[in-house]
Parts: structure tokens; C-alpha cells; sequence
């Protein structure tokens, strides 16, 4: 038992090493990602910036397991990531809901498909649902919710299931600004409560800013990790503030340098 | 203040309402009208109906005759359903059973259903079993490609998101496919009944005894008009009955959805 805390004391939630990826675009390979190495600890909040054709994305679907890596090892507690699976919640940015389920059942889909038993079930529905704010739409159907809300239902349904590596794609892509800020600061709430293990794709320096303990700079044609640094800022932190603004032409040149 | 559902039937009457004014204007009183005044299409419907008006050879024979119809098309269309339902589902799910069967069903699609009369008489003989092989074959095609249609466009993120939750394979069928395919499915079965109520007057009109095709049929041939009229509305009002119903229970079941809830 001892034996078995030490190596998980020691080794990464996610490993990723020498991870390469190879399109086939009209019969031509497309090299998406070139020799990816990232090694993200329990509870880390990373994110993942860089601009479109980076392999950002492709990266977080190789990590879910909907895409194999043509080249390297990707691995969570040291096993083979062999296909997607419950520990590795993705929250897309088109929300991916079941249009046909109710917010509560969206939440519950994970559990409830897991052979969880009912009572357990409607308990795990109650929890999330009320986490994310949605307690008086647990009956409504996904398309009476705004964008904001579908997107909280994603998260939910994510948490709900156990997942332990929250993997997000752009997930506030496609929000008013004023919806992404209070989404921000939800998950941020919710990140520090539960202290899941974040990955969340962006192109957005500051969103990643603010959120991020650390940040993955990518840089496209072909896709690789150019530079990996911590963010140290205390938080609750402050767009305006100008260590902030400091780190925002930090990581501008971080990207521009490398077009 | 009148309501608004209120106001809608109202506005949904107006045309009908209208149409009767000037079926009436333009006919009765006529000494040689090839169309009976719509009052006495209503004599004849109320003697069909109840009897007590001519007391001939129809008189309170609709329900009869109604019967007979409601039953070819329930019975063609459940069977159709049956059968259509399970075979689109393999056919857009099943690569090979797709490749195997797709090109002969495409292949026999575009022969109209009426083309098949001749064959369905010889095969079945003059009788209702042409009639229930029609109203089978036109509501089969409907079910058919809806269903395909159906369960081959799910949204791939669906599968994803199942995937990634922790449907297994197996599961993904009855957890994700059938209900994103449902509306589709939905529209298939309500087209197809829609079908079966046209197909069911074609099939009666080759010498089956009973049935609404074939009293409007048989009465054309006596001059009866206000019988084939009669007949006719009674079809429509059949039809109509029989998609509300359909729909109703689609609203309950598809209530999720931004097309049909």
C-alpha cells in the first residue's frame, strides 16, 4: 500500500513523450505535431496556447484517446492511453450535449452508463448540477440553454463522471465576453475546490493567463511545443495589473518569435 | 378579446369556409350540375353515416367500409414499419449489409408504387391482399430511407462524448444512435402513413368489396357523385386524424426537440 502512494507520489498524471502525429491530407502527410514532451502533475491547471495548425488540439484528442499518436508514448499514471475512457473528461467547445436529455441527465449520462445505481446517481445529478449554477433548468432540454449554460452542463457532466484529467478545447470559444469572464472565474472556483487536473486549449494569451499555473506554448508548420513556463501570479489576478501586462508581451513574443 | 388559439381556428377556417360558399353558389339550384350542391353531399355523408335518408344498398354502411380501409392501412403500415425500421438501421450502421442491399433497394425505389398494382393482382389475386401489399410498399420506402438517413447522421461528436464518458461500444447503439436518430426516424413513420392513406384508395379501386377506394370507386360507376364526394371527405378526414395522432404522440416523444417539441 505504502509501495503503491510512493510511485503514484512520483509519477505524472500525464506523460507525454516524443508524440508525434501524421495527417493524411488528400494522400499528402501532414505533420500536425513534431516530438511533443509534457509531463503535467495532479492538479495542475495547464494551458495549452498557440496559434491555429499548432497541433494544440490535436495533442488534447490524442490525450482523450479519439486520435493514436503515429510516433511516441503517451501514458496517465504510467499506463498506455490506449482510448478515450471516463478518467479523461473532455469538454468541447461545440458542448457535444445529447440534445435529447434534460440538463440532469446530461450530467448523469456518465454515471448512469457506468451502471452506477440510482440513488447514487440523482445524488451525483444534484451535486454537479447545483455546482454549476443550474439548479432551476435541471428539467429544461439543451437547446432552451444559452451557450454559457449548455457549456456549464459540459463541465458538469465531466465532473460528474469522476473524471480526474479535465481536458478542454477552446471551451469558451465561442462565449460573449461576459459570459467567457464568469465561466473563467466558475471553473476557477470549481478548479480550486476540487483540484482536478486541468488541460485547456486556447489562443487566447490572456485567457490563459488567468487561468493557467503554467503554459504550453505551441507554434504551427509543424506542430511543437516551443516553450513551457509557470505562472506564478497569486490569484485572484488582475488583467490590469501590470506584472500581468508583463507576462501578456512575455508570452506575445513567446509566439510571435516562433511564426 | 378572442384567444389566440382561438384565432388560429378561426384563420384556419376561413379557406375551407370560403371554398363551400362558392361550391355551393356555383351548383345549386342547377339543373345539370356534374357536381352535387354541398348540401346534399352532406345528406348523402349523414345516410352513409347513420342511415335514414335513402335506405339503399350504402345506407349506414361507412363504418363498414371505413373499418375495412383503417384496417388495410394500419395493418400495411405496421408491417412496412416492422420491417423497415430494423433493415434501415443495419443499413446505415452495418457497412456490409449497406453494400449488399442499398443498391438493389435504390435500384427498385424509383418504380412508383401504382406501377406495382398489376403484378401485386396477379401475385395476390383481385382482392385486399393487393390493396395491403400496396399500402405495405408505400409506406416501406419512406420508413426506409428516413430511418437510414437517420441513423447515419449522427453527429460524430456524439460518439465522442459518449466514448469519453464511458459508453462502451456495444452500448452506443440504444445510448446514442437511436435517439439522435429518432425526429428522423419520426419523419419517416409520419411520411409513410401519409403514403399509406394514398396508396390505400388505389389498392381498393381493383375489386375489393369493401373499403372507402372502393365505394367512391363502385359509386362513379352508378353516378353516384355525392358518394364518391362523400367518400372522399371521409378519407380526408381520416388521413388528417391519423397524422394528428401520429404528430401528438411525436410532441411527446420528441419533446427535446427544436423541430418537433
Amino acid at each position: 500500500m505504502a509501495d503503491g502512494m510512493m510511485t503514484q507520489a512520483a509519477l505524472n498524471i500525464l506523460d507525454i513523450s516524443g508524440v508525434t502525429k501524421c495527417f493524411s491530407f488528400n494522400g499528402e502527410p501532414i505533420l500536425a505535431l513534431e516530438g511533443a514532451n509534457l509531463a503535467v502533475r495532479k492538479g495542475e491547471f495547464v494551458c495549452l496556447i498557440g496559434p491555429s495548425g499548432c497541433g494544440k488540439s490535436t495533442l488534447l484528442r490524442m490525450i482523450a484517446g479519439f486520435e493514436t499518436p503515429s510516433e511516441g508514448r503517451l501514458s496517465m499514471w504510467g499506463a498506455p492511453v490506449s482510448g478515450p475512457g471516463p478518467d479523461r473528461g473532455m469538454v468541447f467547445q461545440d458542448y457535444g450535449l445529447f440534445p435529447w436529455l434534460s440538463v440532469a441527465r446530461n450530467v448523469g449520462f456518465g454515471p448512469a452508463a457506468r451502471g452506477r445505481p440510482r440513488a447514487e446517481v440523482e445524488a451525483t445529478i444534484k451535486r454537479f448540477v447545483d455546482m454549476v449554477g443550474l439548479t432551476r433548468f435541471a428539467d429544461a432540454y439543451p437547446h432552451q440553454l444559452s451557450g454559457g449554460m449548455k457549456q456549464r452542463v459540459a463541465i458538469a457532466r465531466v465532473l460528474a463522471n469522476e473524471a480526474e484529467v479535465v481536458l478542454m478545447d477552446e471551451p469558451f470559444g465561442a462565449l460573449d465576453a461576459m459570459t467567457r469572464e464568469n465561466l473563467q472565474r466558475e471553473l476557477l472556483e470549481i478548479w480550486e475546490r476540487t483540484r482536478l487536473t486541468v488541460l485547456f486549449v486556447t489562443h487566447a494569451i490572456e485567457e490563459a493567463i488567468l487561468l493557467a499555473d503554467r503554459i504550453v506554448v505551441m507554434s504551427p508548420g509543424p506542430g511543437r511545443i516551443v516553450a513551457d513556463e509557470l505562472v506564478s501570479l497569486p490569484r485572484p489576478r488582475d488583467p490590469t495589473d501590470p506584472e500581468f501586462n508583463a507576462l501578456r508581451r512575455r508570452f506575445s513574443a513567446l509566439l510571435g518569435s516562433h511564426h | 378579446m378572442i384567444s389566440g388559439r382561438g384565432r388560429a381556428i378561426g384563420l384556419s377556417l376561413a379557406a375551407p369556409l370560403l371554398f363551400l360558399a362558392f361550391w355551393h353558389l356555383s351548383t345549386a339550384g342547377q339543373p345539370f350540375s356534374l357536381i352535387p350542391p354541398p348540401l346534399e353531399v352532406g345528406r348523402q355523408l349523414w345516410d352513409l353515416t347513420f342511415g335514414g335518408v335513402w335506405d339503399d344498398l350504402y345506407s349506414a354502411t361507412l363504418l363498414e367500409h371505413a373499418l375495412a380501409s383503417v384496417g388495410r392501412v394500419y395493418g400495411g403500415f405496421l408491417l412496412a414499419a416492422a420491417l423497415a425500421l430494423p433493415l434501415g438501421m443495419l443499413i446505415g450502421r452495418v457497412a456490409l449489409v449497406r453494400s449488399l442491399l442499398d443498391p438493389t433497394l435504390q435500384l427498385l425505389r424509383p418504380i412508383p408504387v401504382t406501377a406495382w398494382l398489376p403484378l401485386a393482382m396477379i401475385v395476390f389475386g383481385i382482392g385486399p391482399r393487393s390493396a395491403f401489399f400496396l399500402v405495405f410498399l408505400g409506406a416501406f420506402y419512406p420508413i426506409l430511407v428516413n430511418t437510414v438517413f437517420g441513423v447515419r447522421s449522427v453527429e460524430g461528436r456524439l460518439f465522442e462524448a459518449a466514448a469519453m464518458l464511458g459508453v462502451s461500444p456495444s452500448a452506443v447503439f440504444w445510448k446514442v444512435v437511436l435517439p439522435a436518430a429518432l425526429p428522423s426516424i419520426f419523419t419517416g413513420l409520419r411520411l409513410g402513413l401519409g403514403f399509406a392513406w394514398v396508396v390505400i384508395v388505389v389498392g381498393e379501386m381493383t375489386g375489393v368489396q369493401t373499403g372507402l377506394g372502393a365505394i367512391i370507386m363502385e359509386a362513379r360507376q352508378l353516378s353516384r357523385t355525392e358518394i364518391v364526394i362523400s367518400g372522399m371527405v371521409v378519407i380526408g378526414l381520416l388521413g388528417f386524424l391519423s397524422d394528428a395522432l401520429v404528430q401528438a404522440l411525436g410532441r411527446r416523444l420528441l419533446r427535446w426537440s427544436p423541430q418537433h417539441g
